[in-house]
């Protein structure tokens, strides 16, 4: 906890002209072009889309596990070669060690780092104490609620004092109330250790409540096609989402997504099907309209 | 907040349905409750067991011919009285001793030698294309197939008989080997490297404790083969062992001997694998139930 505190804030990302394509059967899949983002460092920083944009894709980038087909990915100006501690990632799958408790799954980190193992245990306690695990640490991951699961996996990416939080759709596997605790105790956690935070999800009211700016991705071939501050006060409540600034911010991202979820449907169910969504049938099957 | 995850959150007990009525003291009576299914199939394996016993006892004081011939076949009686005899024969001791020992040797080279080339074979490609074909070809080859090959290879009967017993236990542990190397889930070869781990402690952390469970199914079914493959041996060109003495005991028409050496290899092969099961749950905690 010490070492995080004290770490100057750090943590600015900045990709420039990104492209990524996959090489397949079928040729060159292009899975995101042209994309430009920055996160500063301390702040809070989403992109939403819909499904199959991207941004997993993007995110990966980020982390150095997938590489760039153009462009650069940087961190406090150093290129991202390949994955590292620097970075830390939380997985929608949870993604924990099933071959260890609890209290291990968080030391990971600090144990590949090399420091002794009743320092890096004092560490994990003192974590898994701040996002109310204490009481599970013997515990192995498969006996944890899916809410659990997910708190150890953003306390294990946390311990290591990473420059940069990297979350891929976190809460999606999570129930409406559960998602929203997590919420508030991501919320917390970043604002106490003033890292960076780049959060992907297809969840507009997620990115809106969470986030200091928002990017919002076109459907494939994945590009950034606005991105919108987010001016809502800190700390920010539940109540908050019932706020007209926070309904409008909604209305906007709302339709500049669901344009591109229409068009992202459109590709797979073609053209016709895409007006179909707008045909009003007038007691008529389909099959008589089309 | 921490009160809402905690209820959203908190594992639920497993608590006994609070409609049943508490006819015993409370502790014996949710004792019973709790082990209810374990107590009933220990009471029908016991019974059923005792059917097999009396069954067998019927067959053979009647010397039943039916399709079969239950003639010459011993009574459980007599398999008892050659067993109170046994116990005390030094030799009979040396036999189960001598197959033990070849079973150990043999089935625990395989596991040194199987268990890590699978590892390896599933981390690098180019050592999983050099040797899979190989080991594809040789793989349908019964270890009795190779007896008289391995008395050629081997100057003595003992070296073969473990070789054959190694070559029966070894197919089956690399393959599941490899094969728990094959589904490590790469999510979480992600996770350990944006955590800093290097080649050597991912394989460390990652991949060998994800493949254990495909691990001990190896070992496990190869310690099966290893008994049929040391029994067929010792059969074969033995002079001393449980195969051997269930074989010589049909040549010297001592017929409660061969029921003897039938239940003696069952017990053998039952107690290594219990064994395994047990080793299984030791090294891998956190599949316990
Ligand atoms: N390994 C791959 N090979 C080929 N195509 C892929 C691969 N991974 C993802 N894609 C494609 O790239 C697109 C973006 O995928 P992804 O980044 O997972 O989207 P998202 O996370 O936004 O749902 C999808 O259309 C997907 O089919
Ligand atoms: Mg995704």
């Amino acid at each position: 906890m010490s070492a995080m505190a004290t770490a100057t804030p750090q943590g600015h990302i900045e990709v420039e002209n990104f492209s990524l394509s996959y090489e397949t059967i079928d040729g060159l899949v292009d899975a995101v072009t042209n994309t430009h983002i920055h996160v500063k460092p301390g702040e809070f920083v989403s992109i939403v889309g819909p499904s199959g944009c991207g941004k997993s894709t993007f995110l990966n980038a980020v982390a150095g596990f997938l590489k760039p087909t153009t462009g650069t990915i940087t961190v406090d100006g150093e290129r991202v070669s390949g994955p590292s501690a620097e970075r830390g990632m939380v997985f929608q799958q949870y993604s924990l060690f099933p071959w260890k408790t609890v209290r291990e799954n968080v030391e990971f980190g600090l144990k590949m780092r090399g420091m002794p193992r009743s320092q890096r245990e004092r560490a994990a306690r003192t974590l898994l104490g701040l996002a109310g695990l204490e009481a599970f640490e013997k515990h192995y991951p498969e006996k944890l609620s899916g809410g659990m699961k997910q708190r150890v996996g953003i306390v294990r990416a946390l311990a290591t004092g990473p420059k940069v939080l990297l979350l891929d759709e976190p809460f999606g596997a999570l129930d409406a109330q559960t998602r929203v605790i997590m919420q508030q105790i991501l919320t917390n956690m970043w604002q106490r250790l003033k890292i960076s935070v780049l959060f992907v999800t297809h969840d507009i009211d997620e990115a809106i409540f969470l986030s200091d700016r928002v990017y919002c991705m076109t459907a494939r071939p994945g590009s950034i096609k606005a991105e919108i501050p987010i001016p809502l006060e800190r700390p920010r409540q539940q109540s908050v989402m019932m706020s007209s600034e926070f309904l409008a911010l909604r209305r906007g991202l709302m339709s500049l997504i669901r344009e591109e979820s229409l068009k992202a449907m459109g590709g797979e169910i073609n053209d016709l099907g895409m007006q179909g969504l707008n045909i009003e049938l007038h007691g008529h099957s389909l099959v008589e309209v089309l | 907040m921490p009160a809402a995850a905690a209820v959203t959150e908190s594992m639920s007990a497993p608590v006994t349905a609070p409609t049943a009525p508490p006819s015993f003291g409370a502790p014996a009576g949710r004792w019973y409750r709790l082990n209810q299914n374990r107590l009933r199939a220990t009471a029908i394996g016991v019974i059923s067991l005792a059917a097999f016993l009396l069954v067998w006892h019927l067959l053979t004081t009647y010397r039943v011919v039916f399709f079969v011939r239950f003639t010459n076949v011993p009574s459980p009686l007599a398999v008892y009285a050659s067993f109170t005899k046994a116990i005390h024969d030094p030799k009979f001791l040396l036999h189960i001793l001598l197959s033990c020992r070849r079973i150990f040797i043999g089935f625990s080279l395989a596991a040194i030698v199987g268990v890590p080339l699978g590892l390896i074979m599933g981390r690098f490609k180019l050592v999983h294309e050099a040797v899979f074909p190989v080991a594809e070809v040789l793989r349908p080859i019964p270890a009795i197939a190779w007896v008289p090959m391995a008395i050629m290879l081997w100057p003595t009967n003992e070296q073969s008989i473990v070789f054959i017993t190694f070559l029966g236990s070894f197919f089956p542990i690399l393959v599941n080997t490899l094969h728990g190397m094959s589904l490590v889930d790469p999510v979480l070869v992600r996770a350990a490297q944006c955590l800093g781990a290097r080649e050597r402690s991912i394989f460390r952390e990652v991949y060998f404790p994800a493949s254990l469970p495909h691990i001990f199914t190896g070992l496990t079914i190869g310690m099966g083969v290893a008994w049929v493959s040391l029994i067929a041996a010792e059969m074969i060109s033995g002079q001393y062992g449980i195969g051997y003495f269930t074989w010589e005991a049909y040549s010297l028409v001592q017929y409660a001997d061969i029921a003897l050496g039938m239940i003696a290899i069952g017990v053998l092969g039952l107690g290594s694998s219990l064994l395994i099961r047990g080793a299984g749950q030791l090294v891998m905690p956190w599949r316990a139930k």
